[in-house]
């Protein structure tokens, strides 16, 4: 048994660097998108005084922020959707969130794809099953498991 | 104008954690769930909401800087991402039978094994003597990356890749248990178990951490948890704060990264004991 100290050279530094620099791309382009658009909209609802759902009173902090377990603002993808076509400033921002929400899941799919196009099917495999159970647990979140 | 202070707290402090959350690969949810709710006065569903928001913005904007630098081992990343995601799933699906205080204990008890192997290595600025294990073999896990702090082309080999999936198995059920970022085991995890560089595990803990979010992320925002303008500030601070956070990190040595790393581990850990025995704080 010999201690190896000299690490062996991988052959495989090309194909995974073009990677890592595709979905490090796309990383940065989803994170400045998001933060724009979140921008936008907690910009607007300083300017402007309105959520686009509930009456803005800036002074009383607990009527913003505070728990009611009925939220005041959009928390479905419809509602999101509708709102921002309303222009609501609520709405601009959730959407900015759910950008954010999805960049993970796009870079999953997206390193599926990139594997692929470098035809390194055993990691092919392995990132469409972490796409596999992605897509699982939003269908069991969507059922209420 | 009460509002507006707000924003600017919660901005400051989402800023803060961006960077520790980047700077240790952690989600930085350690930091911000006590602050909003303590300090701030929140209640305990806007700081989780929050808390959420910021591990997926930690991670994809440090990632973003770490995989274009090469510091992130993406196929390590992927690979244990199929234990994380699965554990999150089982550990979601357990929540209702098991939990509780005894829960809390046995995993600050493990938490603090993990400081105190992890300071075992406190010297140790690189990994030295480790032979590439089989299956990180098959699997090409061994890279390299360039280490701004040493001014050097570090090439590893990596081992252990068998004990790495239940680890993160038991990482990934772990958050959906208890409700922490995972961040705190996948790092001592790749550190300890499968002897990565330090810089190494914590860029890829960040990439990994944002998947895990994301899988809860879609209940917590329809449930009505992610207020927008509490939400609004943690996103723009983590962000900004991410990026800070991956710059400090290529500058500093790995054996301070991982020394600060153990004094949260050691935190947390308290925490989670405190909670096992019933106090709150």
């Amino acid at each position: 048994m010999s201690k190896v100290a000299q690490p062996i050279p991988t052959n495989n530094n090309d194909e995974t660097m073009r990677i890592e620099l595709f979905i490090a791309r796309l990383l940065r382009w989803g994170v400045i998108l998001s933060f724009s658009i979140v921008a936008i909209g907690i910009g607007a609802v300083i300017l402007t005084g309105q959520t686009g759902y509930h009456q803005l009173r800036l002074d009383d902090l607990n009527s913003i922020v505070g728990f009611s377990g009925k939220p005041d603002f959009p928390n479905t993808l419809g509602d999101v959707l509708t709102g921002v076509l309303a222009l609501k400033p609520y709405a601009i921002i959730a959407l900015g969130l759910l950008v954010l929400i999805a960049i993970p899941v796009m870079r999953v799919a997206v390193s599926v794809i990139a594997f692929a196009l470098e035809r390194d099917w055993l990691y092919v495999a392995i990132t469409a099953f972490v796409l596999m159970i992605l897509v699982l647990s939003f269908v069991i979140g969507e059922t209420g498991g | 104008m009460a509002a507006i202070l707000f924003l600017i707290e919660t901005f400051s402090v989402s800023v803060g954690a961006g960077i520790f959350g980047a700077l240790l690969g952690l989600g930085g949810g350690v930091i911000l769930v006590p602050v909003l709710t303590l300090a701030l006065g929140l209640d305990i569903h806007y700081a989780i909401g929050a808390s959420i928001v910021s591990v997926i913005a930690t991670s994809s904007g440090a990632a973003a800087a770490y995989l274009r630098d090469g510091v992130t081992n993406i196929r390590v990343g992927m690979f244990l991402e199929m234990a994380t995601t699965t554990g999150a799933i089982f550990g979601a699906f357990v929540a209702g039978y098991i939990g509780g205080p005894g829960l809390f204990s046995v995993f600050g008890i493990v938490l603090l094994y993990s400081a105190y192997a992890m300071f075992r290595r406190r010297d140790a600025e690189l990994p030295t003597g480790v032979a590439m294990g089989p299956l990180a073999n098959f699997l090409r896990l061994g890279s390299s990356y360039y280490d701004t702090a040493l001014n050097q082309h570090v090439t590893y080999n990596v081992r252990g890749a068998r004990y790495g999936l239940p680890l993160m198995f038991v990482a990934g059920a772990v958050s959906g248990l208890l409700g922490i970022g995972s961040g705190v085991l996948k790092v001592p995890a790749m550190d300890i178990a499968m002897k990565l560089p330090m810089k190494v595990s914590t860029a890829t803990s960040n990439l990994m951490i944002g998947v895990t979010a994301a899988a809860s992320a879609g209940v917590y925002f329809v449930r009505g948890d992610v207020n927008p303008f509490i939400a609004a500030p943690v996103a723009m601070g983590v962000l900004i704060g991410a990026t800070v956070g991956t710059r400090l990190m290529m500058r500093a040595r790995s054996t301070l990264i991982r020394r600060v790393f153990i004094v949260v581990l050691v935190f947390v850990a308290l925490q989670m004991l405190a909670k096992g025995v019933g106090i709150r704080f």
